[in-house]
């Protein structure tokens, strides 16, 4: 990356760009390649056959499983709550939507240990769900949960911003053209909203496949069953297999860039707003 | 705008085309409602039904525990050295992205977020891997007597690595819209760097940078998975307050690790407060420059 030295009145470039490259090589650039480097100490066939074990593909599964499945559940009660929020005036609107950035700022170890009293077959919900059939804690549904408790501010804080800025004329013109609220809905709001909501869909997704602290209390952690990769890393490290882990690692690795690729791609191509 | 108030009366909106029945509303707010209550607010009151489920008496007994105790001011002291730094580069990063013009700008901002999309336990492990007794640095740590993972300053990196982007990311598009003109006025004008730094910049972003800190704070103070890769669980001595939780909890004292959990939880209310003040504390000085410059 080549800096040009821009042509300002304002001093300072130099040393804050210098600090700020400085900074994020010591503390991010310069680990996280070395992750990528021991994981090449690994042969070919190593690398595969750890990361293709049962176990862990069971935990692939899980995770991919669980997170798109939150992330989905994210997008659809996302958008309603950000449209609620943003179009629908009523008692304790500010409230809610402060409440709505609480994943955010709530530990998930916290938000963990309270989701598994919560949803537990003796917790305030988990026992109405029991005699219906529903275990929700030390099954996939906990981790499912966990993952959607997560997930949810990325969806409404990238959707809001959009629905603030539709503009009602748009909809009155759909309306005085002949067009039922529905058709408005589905034909002009709906599209403009889209590349925010799975701009939001993403990296609700991509923060649900590397969460580990809300997802261990709730998931009960049963190898092949409840287990989610993250999980797998600390038990491979906790059994001094530390090549196992930098394996699954560097694969999970691969896959969030490749996720955070795809959200700048899209955020590129229909904003330059920030999340 | 409340020096137009005719145009906007005689352009009513026309609420019969844009809104939607009442019927609609109230169903579509009643989900929202339902949703945000068994998903955030009931785990939320939780923690505090949990936590003094046996009394007061019970809770503060928790309190007088010594590795609990110590595990507190672990947090802090976690959080009292990666929050400066993160915030002396958070400042340094949005001055200069937001203040000038370079090549490799857009990269420079998606590194910058790189953390946000690690997952919490491989922030930890790349640390272990680098200084951990099989790591590149491991041997010549041995023996030299120092010790960084399964100690106190594997458990500071890997919070600051965790916390890394966040005061950056709430500065960087706060002074982006707020533009340079002011800080050229002020040099122009003859005031120095540091003059217009502490004079005009500050002033203009410390809603958005008292938020940045405080986030980055909640998140320093409450990180669990990367951490607790580092940390090797040493009590009295490397654990943090999400560490300690975890362990009572396991040994099934939950009313103690809720008491814990309630400390971070009542730190995640006053964080949205802040929240929540600055984002209106930051609409205003908008619609005030907006309002100038019209």
């Amino acid at each position: 990356m080549r800096a040009l030295k821009p042509r300002s009145v304002i001093p300072g470039f130099n040393i804050t760009l210098g600090f700020t490259l400085l900074y994020l090589c010591l503390i991010v650039l310069i680990p996280l390649s070395a992750t990528f480097l021991k994981s090449a100490t690994l042969t070919w066939p190593q690398f595969w056959a750890t990361v293709t074990a049962p176990r862990v593909l069971a935990s692939y599964r899980l995770t991919f499983g669980a997170s798109l499945c939150a992330a989905l559940v994210n997008a659809v009660f996302g958008f309603l709550i950000a449209w609620v929020l943003v179009r629908y005036p009523f008692p304790g609107r500010k409230l809610l939507d402060s409440i709505v950035d609480l994943p955010f700022a709530l530990p998930t170890a916290v938000a963990g240990i309270s989701l598994t009293a919560v949803y537990s077959s003796n917790g305030w919900m988990g026992r109405w769900l029991e005699p219906l059939g529903i275990k929700v804690a030390f099954t996939p549904i906990g981790v499912w949960m966990a993952l959607t408790f997560i997930g949810l501010p990325f969806v409404v804080r990238t959707v809001q911003p959009v629905i603030e800025e539709l503009e009602h004329e748009v909809e009155e013109a759909a309306a005085s053209l002949g067009a039922n609220r529905w058709q408005t809905f589905c034909r002009v709001i709906f599209p403009a909203v889209a590349p925010a909501l799975l701009t939001g869909f993403t990296l609700a997704f991509a923060r649900a496949l590397g969460e580990y602290g809300s997802v261990v209390f709730i998931a009960g952690n049963m190898p092949m069953r409840t287990e989610i990769s993250a999980l797998l890393i600390i038990t491979k490290l906790e059994q001094y297999d530390y090549q196992g882990a930098t394996a699954i690692a560097v694969t999970m690795l691969v896959i969030s860039f490749t996720l955070l690729l795809f959200i700048n791609w899209l955020q590129s191509r229909y904003s330059r707003r920030y999340a | 705008m409340a020096a137009l108030p005719h145009i906007t009366k005689e352009t009513p909106p026309n609420r019969r085309s844009t809104g939607d029945p009442i019927l609609t509303k109230t169903i579509l707010i009643l989900i929202a409602v339902g949703f945000l209550f068994l998903f955030l607010l009931l785990p939320l009151i939780s923690v505090f039904a949990n936590a003094l489920s046996k009394g007061f008496g019970v809770y503060f007994e928790t309190f007088k525990d010594r590795a609990t105790i110590s595990s507190i001011w672990l947090t802090l002291l976690a959080a009292a050295i990666s929050v400066p730094l993160n915030l002396v580069f958070g400042i340094a990063a949005s001055w200069a992205i937001a203040k000038f013009e370079f090549m490799g700008k857009n990269l420079l901002i998606t590194l910058i977020d790189l953390p946000f999309s690690v997952s919490p336990v491989i922030s930890g492990l790349i640390y272990v891997l680098i200084f951990g007794r099989q790591g590149w640095f491991g041997p010549w740590l041995e023996a030299h007597h120092l010790k960084i993972i399964f100690a106190v300053p594997g458990i500071v990196l890997a919070t600051i690595f965790v916390t890394f982007p966040f005061v950056a990311r709430e500065l960087i598009p706060l002074m982006q819209s707020q533009g340079k003109e002011d800080e050229e006025a002020a040099i122009v004008l003859g005031a120095s760097g540091w003059q217009t730094f502490w004079r005009v910049t500050i002033p203009n972003i410390k809603w958005g940078l008292l938020y940045g800190v405080i986030l980055c704070n909640a998140r320093a103070m409450g990180e669990f998975g990367a951490v607790s890769v580092v940390s090797g669980h040493i009590r009295g001595y490397t654990n943090t307050m999400p560490l300690q939780i975890e362990i009572l909890y396991s040994e099934y004292k939950f009313e103690a690790a809720f008491a814990v959990a309630s400390l971070l939880a009542l730190l995640a209310l006053v964080t949205l407060v802040v929240k929540t003040l600055a984002e209106r504390r930051n609409a205003i000085t908008l619609k005030a420059q907006s309002m100038l410059e019209a």
